[in-house]
């Protein structure tokens, strides 16, 4: 296995501190590892994007990609930021969106992206989506903020559990 | 506990940092990406644009985070703190974009301190050096008093934001094309809580009636132009706020329309002289906020505490 194949496979193995059931790669969050020669061999540089602009864990990725990275034999690791294009919640990968629902959070749909003006939403922000504990459909929003910037609160009527809704960007 | 042997927080200084949930270095929130600006763009002016945009994020922010456990139940204290985060990550950013187009801007630290240069910009600029809108300073009031707030300033955020995507410069139309997705959530929930007092009760209803009568005299900072906004609207590389006076027009009436509530019809909160907070003339709350938000950082200005 080259390098770069061997650095893909140790930094796609980094999981998401607060979604530590789902990969850095499988967020989307991954945008690219490179492997360069230098003096002393080699540098590895992974891309990474924030979920949101604000998002905290962007730090804590950092660090575990390179330590994850060291570990595996890279000294050299130099972790960059990529604002352009902004992560959207279409890059959660099928296995991603398996992982959530077995954790119990609900994937999110398609995301809208208009080019031109946001349309004001005064109802519900999108249809419900089914319960991921029991698959009911009657759902209801709680909140449209959750314990993370990518997240908002739902309840299940049928089964009385609420859930997390990973939010469509 | 101590004794010669050392103290029980020996292990918690030094080594490696990673045992911290979220790491204890400073970190470039630009690391890697290009800040090249663009031809023909001065570097002042782009420091002053970024400083504008970043303050209304900043002192945004710095109101709603005080909302934190103040809110009427829990589902809207985290979407407030959520809210404020957002806006915190916008701030640095475009203050980190601000000093790295024209590091001039940054405030001087004593040799060696650490303090990255948009914390540099946040904590050790006096209040005349921000750049901020005064809706964004003036004093937190009732609940209802920051659902206006926010709508105010995300309907006219959200809008500039949507134009600003397609900036000359990189990093600001990185920015806005991020901000747009994080904004329209923000004007949304303020437009449902809007709807929802106005048609709550009727003491709901008065409260965001005299919130909305209170704040409306500083709607229009947000839709009127500076000079240097005007200048880098020119350059491609910025948005003239009045080109977005229909849009952000548009979006309030709809929610005035269905809330049942009527424009208010209030004048402008006029400058001193001219001058708003877009020229660094503030209301007195801003010094307030800032002797709260900035004491911490002014007193360790090495970074080290």
């Amino acid at each position: 296995m080259s390098g770069r194949d061997r650095a893909i496979e140790v930094a796609g193995q980094v999981r998401d501190p607060e979604m530590p059931m789902l990969t850095l790669a499988d967020l989307g969050v991954l945008r690219g590892v490179e492997v360069r020669p230098d003096d002393d061999g080699e540098a590895v540089i992974v891309s990474i994007t924030p979920t949101y602009t604000g998002c905290p864990a962007m730090a804590t990725m950092r660090d575990d990609l390179v330590h994850r990275l060291n570990d595996a034999g890279f000294a050299r690791v130099e972790v960059r930021v990529v604002l352009d294009p902004p992560w959207s919640s279409d890059w959660i990968s099928e296995r991603g969106r398996a992982a959530l629902r077995e954790a119990g959070l609900s994937p999110p749909g398609p995301a809208a992206h208009p080019a031109g003006p946001v349309m004001l939403t005064l109802g519900p922000p999108r249809p419900a989506p089914p319960c991921p504990r029991c698959g009911s459909a009657a759902t209801r929003l709680t909140s449209e903020f959750g314990a993370t910037a990518c997240k908002a609160l739902y309840r299940c009527t049928d089964c009385l559990e609420p859930f997390e809704h990973v939010k469509e960007i | 506990m101590s004794d010669e042997s050392g103290s029980i927080f020996d292990g918690l200084i030094g080594g490696d940092s990673s045992q911290w949930a979220f790491g204890t270095d400073f970190e470039d929130p630009l690391a890697g990406v290009d800040t090249t600006v663009p031809d023909g763009v001065d570097h002042g002016e782009l420091a002053g644009y970024c400083l504008m945009l970043g303050d209304d994020a900043l002192i945004m922010s710095q109101r709603l985070s005080e909302w934190c456990s103040r809110a009427p139940d829990l589902e809207e204290d985290i979407a407030l703190a959520n809210m404020a985060l957002d806006l915190l990550g916008q701030a640095r950013l475009l203050l980190a974009r601000a000093a790295a187009a024209d590091p001039g801007v940054v405030p001087a630290l004593p040799d060696g301190s650490p303090v990255p240069a948009e914390d540099a910009l946040a904590f050790f600029r006096e209040a005349e050096a921000f750049r901020n809108v005064r809706l964004a300073e003036v004093a937190n009031g009732d609940f209802a008093h920051v659902v206006v707030r926010l709508l105010l300033f995300s309907a006219a955020r959200l809008a500039l934001l949507e134009r600003l995507r397609g900036s000359a410069d990189k990093v600001l139309a990185a920015v806005a094309a991020k901000g747009v997705k994080e904004v329209a959530y923000h004007r949304d929930w303020a437009g449902r809580w809007f709807l929802t007092l106005a048609r709550g009760t009727d003491e709901s209803h008065r409260r965001l009636v005299a919130a909305l009568d209170a704040l409306w005299p500083l709607q229009d900072e947000l839709v009127a132009t500076h000079p240097l906004e005007r200048s880098l609207a020119r350059a491609g590389v910025g948005v003239d706020p009045a080109s977005t006076r229909d849009e952000v027009d548009a979006v309030l009436d709809q929610v005035f329309a269905v809330s049942g509530v009527d424009r208010p019809d209030r004048a402008p909160l006029a400058g001193v002289g001219g001058r708003t907070g877009r020229h660094g003339t503030h209301t007195e709350a801003l010094s307030r906020l800032l002797a709260e938000m900035q004491v911490v950082a002014r007193a360790h200005p090495s970074g080290r505490w």
